[in-house]
C-alpha cells in the first residue's frame, strides 16, 4: 500500500488483487451468519473496494494495514445488512479469522455496480466503460474520445466518486 | 461489472492524491469562520469594557476553558476521521475544560465571591448565550462537517457530536468576549448547555452526512 501511495499503479493493482480473495470470503461469512443469502456478496465486496479505494487517504502509513482495511469492510458489510433491514450482528471475528489461502482465487460478477453505471452521466460512463470493459488505457479513452488524458482522469474520478455515492444513498 | 473490471479501474484511477483531512477541514473552518464573526459583530461585539475585563483572571479563564473544548475536539474529530479509530483512550481530552472549569468553580468559591451564588449563576445573558453561541456555531458545525465528510468515520453520529464540540467552542470562544457574566458558574452551566444542543445537532447531521 505504501508504493501504491507513493503512485505504482501496478503495485496498488496487486494490492488490491490480493486482498479481493479475502473480503469476499469475508463477506461471505458475515452474509451467511446473518442469515442471508450469499448471492450479495460480490456487491458487498465491490461497495469495500470502492470505499478503500475512495478513502485510501485515511490510512496512515506507519499504522498497520489491516485494521482499517478490515474497518471499511466491516461497515459495507454492516450497511448492506442494514438495506435489507435485517438484523445486524457482524462480529470482527468474520474478518479477523480469515486467512488469505483459505480464499479461492476468482472474479465474480455484481449487478449494483453494473446498474448505477447506466446513471451516471454519459461522459463518465463512457470513460469507464473503456477502462473498465474494453481494458483501454488512459491514454487510448483519451484518443478514442477525442480527450484530454486529464479529462479523462477526471471523468474516470468523478464517476468513481459518483457511483460510490449513489450505493450509499441508494 | 466484474470484480477484476472494477480492480483494473480503481488501479488507473490511483494518479489521483486526495488531501489529508486534517488539510481540508482547516481550510473548510477558515471559510466558514468569517460567517460566524459576522453574526458576532453585526449581532454582539465585544463588551465595552474589555480593556478592563482582561485583567480578571475569570474573563480571561473563559477563553482557556472554551478553546480547551474547541482544540482537542479538533484532535478527536480528526482521529475519529479515520476508519479504524476507536473513542477509547482519546475520549479524556474532552475532559479537559470540565476539569478547567471545576477547579475555576472551586477557586471562586474559596475567594470568597461578591454576589449571592444564584445571582452569579442565573447571570444576565443566559437566554443572549443560549441563543448566541448555536448561532455562531453552525456556519462553522456545516464547515466541520463538510471537511469530514472527506474523511472515514465509523461512527457518523459520534463523529458529529463530536464535530458540534469544536464549532460550540469556537463560537463559545467569540461569545466570550462579549458577554459580562465571567463566574465559572454561569459558564458551566450556560455554555454547557448551548454546547450540548450544537453537539445534538452535530450527531444528528452527522449521522445523515459523515457516513461514507
Amino acid at each position: 500500500m505504501r508504493s501504491a501511495m507513493a503512485g505504482d499503479d501496478a503495485a496498488y493493482h496487486r494490492l488490491l488483487k490480493a486482498v479481493t480473495p479475502v473480503l469476499r470470503a469475508a463477506a461471505r461469512r458475515g452474509l451467511a451468519r446473518a442469515g442471508a443469502p450469499a448471492d450479495q456478496s460480490e456487491d458487498i465486496v465491490q461497495d469495500i473496494l470502492l470505499a478503500v479505494h475512495l478513502k485510501r487517504h485515511t490510512w496512515d502509513s506507519e499504522a498497520p494495514f489491516a485494521p482499517w482495511l478490515f474497518a471499511i469492510a466491516r461497515n459495507k458489510l454492516i450497511d448492506a445488512l442494514r438495506r435489507r433491514g435485517r438484523r445486524v450482528f457482524v462480529n470482527i471475528d468474520d474478518f479477523a479469522e480469515v486467512l488469505p489461502g483459505e480464499a479461492r482465487e476468482e472474479t465474480a460478477s455484481a449487478n449494483e455496480v453494473a446498474a448505477q453505471l447506466g446513471t451516471l452521466p454519459q461522459r463518465q460512463r463512457d470513460v469507464l466503460q473503456s477502462i473498465a470493459v474494453d481494458a483501454a488505457s488512459i491514454r487510448d479513452t483519451a484518443a478514442k474520445f477525442s480527450m484530454s488524458e486529464g479529462a479523462v482522469r477526471v471523468a474516470l474520478h468523478r464517476g468513481l466518486a459518483a457511483l460510490t455515492a449513489k450505493l450509499r444513498d441508494k | 461489472m466484474d470484480t477484476d473490471q472494477l480492480l483494473r479501474t480503481l488501479a488507473a484511477d490511483n494518479a489521483r492524491h486526495a488531501p489529508r483531512v486534517g488539510a481540508v477541514l482547516m481550510l473548510s473552518l477558515l471559510v466558514a469562520a468569517p460567517l460566524s464573526i459576522l453574526v458576532f459583530v453585526t449581532f454582539l461585539g465585544m463588551r465595552p469594557d474589555v480593556m478592563t475585563a482582561i485583567h480578571n483572571p475569570f474573563f480571561d479563564l473563559k477563553f482557556a476553558v472554551t478553546l480547551s473544548l474547541a482544540i482537542p475536539a479538533i484532535v478527536v474529530s480528526l482521529h475519529l476521521s479515520r476508519p479504524e479509530a476507536l473513542m477509547r483512550g482519546w475520549g479524556w481530552l474532552l475532559l479537559i475544560p470540565v476539569g478547567l472549569l471545576a477547579v475555576a468553580i472551586g477557586g471562586e468559591m474559596m475567594m470568597g465571591p461578591s454576589m449571592p451564588m444564584m445571582t452569579r449563576l442565573v447571570g444576565k445573558n443566559s437566554r443572549a448565550c443560549l441563543s448566541s453561541i448555536p448561532a455562531m456555531s453552525l456556519p462553522l458545525l456545516a464547515g466541520a462537517l463538510f471537511g469530514l465528510r472527506h474523511g472515514a468515520p465509523s461512527h457518523p453520529a459520534l463523529a458529529g457530536a463530536i464535530a458540534g464540540l469544536l464549532s460550540a467552542g469556537l463560537a463559545a470562544t467569540l461569545y466570550a468576549s462579549h458577554c459580562t457574566d465571567d463566574s465559572p458558574l454561569f459558564v458551566a452551566t450556560w455554555y454547557t448547555l448551548a454546547t450540548a444542543l450544537v453537539s445534538a445537532i452535530g450527531a444528528l447531521a452527522g449521522a445523515r452526512v459523515l457516513r461514507y
